[in-house]
């Protein structure tokens, strides 16, 4: 399809073919008071110097030099600028949806690809072809669990990222979903004895983030083993796709939610990002969105199509396993061809040292005076500090300094006041480390 | 394929073999061909409650899904197991080793309204008809 501008005599050839004389008699429909009067407010238009120079000035309003200890389900990463050469390339970056087979095998394969790259991670069967993001990956775990159990009550750990659990309580409201929280231990962790309490054989699914939104990492055996016992299903939310290069892959999981974002994609803004779904092959019917599959073609060659396309809503309509997902296909590249290039050494090394640099920044913080860790359990590249002064006070005396403070915590859990949530990645250096725990100790030492 | 003289048959092509107070119910051969290569048939478990005119489950094909709605009310004894291995037996032998669920009937004055065999080759040979029309 192509955007073409229309000339005034186009336009009165276009409305004399409907029988209208104006613009203004094919839109006498609209009541007067939802009509606009004035010209839309749209600067220009300008020649294309002038654009040029337009967007070189914003581009200049940007501030480099920032190092980021905020992480908080989006993460900063190390991207190739290989990554962006191949996406944008038109094959990939100007298709569309590939339902014709016979002229999309590359499309297809590369969603393969990546679906084979997600089972491999996450330990699971299959993995659709992405999610709009993890937020919404979590939610349609959820739905799916529902309908594979027929039950509607959901228990979310208080340690799933809030924003995806406000996702899922949207969702919930109106469906008959019921969600009920799991509260978090003196570890930061869902206790399976304290789940095994609250569960019934009318729960449909027991969610859990790991590592969760506090870095701690959930132990998946007692909590799958507790879920299972009484017909539930285990939902596992992963928002920092990192971690799977150390931590062991949630293969007891009944479905994997998880944020590809990770993997290749800048945070910009917080978007867009790579949702990803993956669970066991016994589940495929009930698992939404877009699957490629492997199939053998009349000449017995390998090929790729769209398959089990019947759960979907072009042919399931009201009854498809979900009208409201998308997938992210270019994103989806994005990650494959990221992690094509890391690898499976890579992958490891790059989070060995998000562990490193996250424990020794750790260390660094708790010499500052009055510094204390809140959560004792395991954690990968974000961990959790209470300090004796505001953290919006202290992260506004660090953005001062060019450091971008860690998450405030106690916007998202009242209980959790003067708390941080620091991030490291492989891009923070042992010097840049130094300079944020200076920078905290400075700014506790500052009076009120 | 004959149409067994002992079953009835639904307007959707359900047919319903009934001994005493239980139940047998399948698609018939006209839908198994109407549907084409049959892939899975999703029905529900032991103990679910179906009710007459009701979707109780799908059966789905390389071209589509269908619908199958209940020739009676009652309660699902069994489901057929050998259909998740073994889907286009629905294909080959609909009327017989391809019934889909077993059911106690809770109802069974509502089996009245329902065709026989002779009943039901009419009605498909009247829509085979209006399909040439």
């Amino acid at each position: 399809m192509r955007y073409l501008p229309k000339s005034t005599a186009e336009r009165q050839q276009m409305l004399a073919a409907i029988g209208k004389k104006s613009i203004e008699e094919l839109f006498s429909s609209i009541p007067e008071r939802y009509r606009l009067r004035k010209p839309l407010n749209i600067p220009g238009p300008y020649s294309e110097e002038e654009i040029i120079q337009y967007f070189k000035a914003r581009a200049a309003e940007n501030s480099g030099g920032y190092t980021s200890f905020l992480g908080a389900g989006v993460y900063n990463h190390l991207r190739s600028v290989v990554t962006d050469a191949i996406i944008q390339r038109g094959e990939f970056l100007t298709s569309y949806t590939p339902y014709q087979a016979e002229i999309t095998q590359g499309t297809l394969q590369a969603i393969f690809e990546f679906q084979t790259l997600m089972c491999q991670l996450t330990g699971q069967e299959v993995a659709n072809a992405s999610m709009y993001d993890g937020s919404t990956a979590a939610t349609e775990a959820v739905l799916m669990a529902e309908r594979l159990t027929g039950r509607q009550r959901v228990l979310a750990a208080r340690s799933v990222h809030p924003e995806y659990r406000e996702v899922l309580r949207t969702f919930a409201k109106n469906s008959g979903l019921q969600v009920e929280e799991i509260a978090f231990t003196k570890s930061g962790t869902v206790d399976p004895k304290a789940l095994q309490g609250l569960l019934k054989d009318d729960v449909a699914a027991v969610v859990v983030q790991s590592p969760n939104f506090f870095g701690a990492i959930e132990s998946y055996g007692a909590l799958a083993a507790a879920a299972h016992s009484c017909g539930a299903l285990l939902v596992v939310v992963i928002t920092e796709a990192v971690s799977l290069g150390l931590v062991q892959p949630p293969a007891e999981a009944d479905i994997v939610a998880m944020e590809g974002q990770s993997f290749g994609l800048a945070p910009s803004y917080g978007g867009p990002f790579a949702g990803v779904i993956a669970s066991k092959d016994k589940n495929v019917r009930q698992m939404p969105g877009r699957l490629a599959g492997q199939t053998t073609d009349s000449e017995g060659c390998r090929g790729f199509v769209l398959t089990l396309a019947t759960r979907e809503q072009h042919i399931r309509r009201e009854k498809a396993t979900s009208n409201i997902c998308t997938n992210q296909a270019l994103c989806a590249l994005a990650a494959t061809v990221h992690m094509t290039l890391l690898g499976k050494e890579g992958l490891r090394e790059m989070a060995g040292q998000n562990l490193s640099k996250a424990q020794f920044a750790l260390g660094e913080l708790l010499k500052v005076s009055g510094v204390r860790r809140t959560f004792d359990a395991p954690f990968f590249n974000e961990f959790t500090v209470e300090l004796p002064k505001s953290v919006k006070l202290v992260n506004a005396q660090l953005v001062r300094e060019k450091i971008i403070g860690p998450f405030v915590l106690g916007t998202a859990y009242p209980e959790l006041t003067k708390h941080a949530l620091v991030c490291v990645t492989e891009t923070t250096t042992r010097a840049e480390i130094e300079r944020f725990a200076g920078a905290v100790k400075k700014a506790l030492e500052q009076p009120v | 394929m004959a149409y067994p003289k002992q079953y009835r048959y639904t307007k959707d092509h359900e047919w319903i073999d009934v001994k005493g107070d239980l139940a047998t119910i399948g698609i018939t051969d006209y839908a198994q061909h109407e549907l084409g290569d049959v892939v899975f048939a999703e029905l529900p478990k032991p103990g679910t409650r179906i009710e007459t005119g009701k979707s109780f489950g799908t059966v789905e094909s390389v071209k589509a899904v269908s619908e199958i709605y209940a020739p009676a009310s009652g309660e699902v004894i069994e489901a057929n197991a050998t259909l998740n291995a073994t889907p286009e037996t629905i294909n080959k032998d609909p009327h017989g080793a391809a019934w889909l669920i077993r059911i106690r009937l809770t109802n069974a004055s509502e089996l009245g309204g329902l065709m026989d065999a002779s009943g039901y080759e009419a009605y498909i040979s009247a829509k085979g008809k209006e399909a040439q029309a």
